[in-house]
């Protein structure tokens, strides 16, 4: 193989998908460029070898680089996200004995509020997020600030790495799980655990993954990011043609990348959920986006509400958005042909069904993006 | 050297613990504890109430100790990820090492220093020996795989064994590839064909 070789750390995760995809099916290579994909232990593995510079660009958890910009946690430095990778694809759902009282309780699988109503009468519920900076964690919060039956529940948030969450659950020491597939799958699939909601119940359109670069690496190497996003979006648009969905799940499953049966990535790639063992399969709409709906682009709103979900100023805030690349998105993706929107926020929210916009191609369909609570968020800043 | 600090190591396995906290106590700290088991690193802090907690870099339960650095609970001691801006170069180091150190409550850097260089030259060693062992695993493997693709190739061309190694290697060499690579796929294949 030749080509310029890039290390590219990732969790393995189905979103992961982007990357593999660019480099299997020759994406990265058609750019020149030869993928050494590293996968890491744990985010903050992935992100200390990030900032060190050991990888030259990795897929993270789209609220990475805005703490990274806040200073928050362990090492830091700044990082852009350059693209998102994937919109939505996590799944909430709790232990089988849990799953028997929500039940009796009125519980419906995506029903949100028949779902807070359920869980809020427990004693002590612990659920696992796989990160403290995880779009997993900010839905989460989310909703259990916003569900008028969830004021006041003995909710203890832990975090555990994916991998151990059906584990952990076994053993007794978590209740209930927020993670992204295949790992919802994979528990329910071992009799561990039943799902109650797809993330996209709470926000119906949050980016889950973003590829991220250190800020002045892109600057020392602009024709390499380029011919890696090139790469990475084209990846992207083959991932969301339905023709190419089992292919995708065979390439994931083998044993270098996900190593798990094509049973379990099923559905993240098909957007078909089965919610508990024996249970009928629940179409999900848009559970996990890679492309369609303009999912790639870096909308600065997106950083801007994770940025004030944490709880930044607007200083901070200010930083959180320029970490949303959209300008060079357009400079570097415009030309491909990738329809761009006519501005890079948008007013998180507002979209309760599929909406024609403006672009630059005449029009473009976005969304839904609508919270659970029917609440929007106005990027627009003040002062 | 005196030294009360009390020193968290989390590590699953037990040869590898008892390494790190040999080469701790030969250095003359005395306080040293071991944690096995992930799910307890949460009640294992708080009970023994560690100075500093040593963990793998590739230990997938450090994310776990980022959660805790957020505690909020007033009454919880906050753990940071070691990081100092004084000296770059030893947090470098570290994370180089393979060893990633969370700081309860903000020690001092002139304590601290004493445990991670220490810690960073144990983790060093294990990683040089593991990566030895895997090399000495790797090669046993290879051999077993390359003498496997030889016994095919006399049974099935009826030739000698320096005649099918003759020939892995020229294929190899032709194909600009390994001859390890080459068995390989000849011995998948047979798999496959039998």
């Amino acid at each position: 193989m030749t080509g310029q070789v890039l290390n590219i750390g990732y969790v393995p995760l189905v979103d992961c998908a982007p990357l593999v995809i660019a480099r299997e099916l020759g994406f990265a290579a058609e750019e020149g460029l030869s993928l050494s994909l590293m996968p890491q232990p744990s985010w903050s593995a992935l992100r200390d070898m990030l900032v060190l510079g050991h990888l030259d660009a990795a897929q993270m958890l789209s609220p990475m680089p805005v703490a990274m910009s806040m200073g928050l946690g362990g090492l830091s430095a700044q990082v852009d996200a350059l693209m998102v990778l994937a919109v939505n694809g996590t799944v909430f759902g709790v232990s089988r004995a849990l799953a028997a009282r929500m039940r009796d309780r009125g519980a419906v699988f995506g029903d949100v509020s028949a779902v807070a109503s359920a869980l809020a009468p427990e004693a002590r519920v612990r659920i696992g997020v796989p990160f403290p900076y995880s779009m997993h964690r900010l839905l989460l919060d989310y909703f259990l600030e916003r569900a008028p039956a969830l004021q006041g529940a003995a909710i203890e948030v832990v975090t555990v790495p994916p991998r151990r969450m059906a584990d952990a659950m076994e053993r007794g020491e978590l209740d209930a799980l927020w993670v992204g597939e295949p790992w919802g799958s994979d528990a329910v699939l071992r009799g561990v655990a039943e799902l109650w909601l797809p993330g996209q119940a709470i926000w119906a359109f949050s980016p889950e993954k973003v590829l991220a670069m250190r800020h002045d690496r892109i600057q020392a190497a602009p024709g390499t990011t380029r011919a890696l996003m090139r790469a990475v979006y084209h990846a992207c648009r083959w991932l969301d043609a339905p023709r190419n969905k089992p292919l995708a799940i065979e390439i994931l499953a083998r044993s270098e990348h996900l190593d798990l049966s094509d049973q379990t990535i099923d559905p993240a790639i098909t957007g078909r959920l089965t919610p508990a063992q024996g249970a009928s399969p629940v179409e999900v709409p848009q559970f996990q986006l890679f492309h369609r709906h303009t999912a790639n682009f870096p909308w600065r709103s997106q950083a801007n509400w994770i940025a004030e979900r944490l709880g930044a100023d607007a200083e901070a805030r200010a930083l959180a958005r320029a970490s949303f690349r959209s300008d060079l998105y357009r400079e570097v993706l415009g030309p491909l042909g990738a329809d761009l929107p006519g501005a890079s926020e948008k007013i998180e929210g507002a979209m309760r069904h599929a909406t024609a916009v403006a672009s630059t191609k005449g029009h473009m369909i976005l969304g839904p993006d609508a919270f659970f609570d029917g609440e929007t968020f106005d990027p627009t800043p003040e002062s | 050297m005196q030294n009360s600090l009390c020193i968290l190591v989390v590590e699953a396995d037990a040869d590898k613990a008892r390494q790190i906290i040999d080469a701790l106590c030969e250095a003359g700290m005395t306080d040293v504890h071991a944690l096995a088991h992930p799910g307890g690193l949460e009640r294992a802090i708080k009970q023994i109430s560690p100075d500093i907690v040593l963990i793998d870099l590739a230990n997938p339960d450090r994310d776990t100790l980022e959660h805790l650095s957020l505690v909020s609970d007033p009454k919880a001691r906050a753990v940071a990820m070691f990081v100092d801006q004084t000296d770059d170069e030893l947090t470098r180091a570290a994370l180089n090492a393979g060893v990633s150190a969370y700081v309860v409550d903000g020690l001092k850097m002139n304590r601290i220093k004493p445990v991670l260089e220490t810690a960073i030259a144990r983790f060093q060693l294990m990683r040089q020996m593991q990566s030895e062992l895997d090399a000495a695993k790797r090669a046993l493997h290879d051999r077993k795989t390359i003498d496997r693709a030889k016994g095919i190739l006399m049974r099935q061309r009826g030739c000698s064994e320096e005649e099918a190694y003759g020939l892995l290697r020229k294929t190899a060499m032709d194909q600009g590839r390994k001859v390890i690579d080459v068995a390989q796929a000849l011995v998948t294949a047979a798999d496959l064909l039998s």
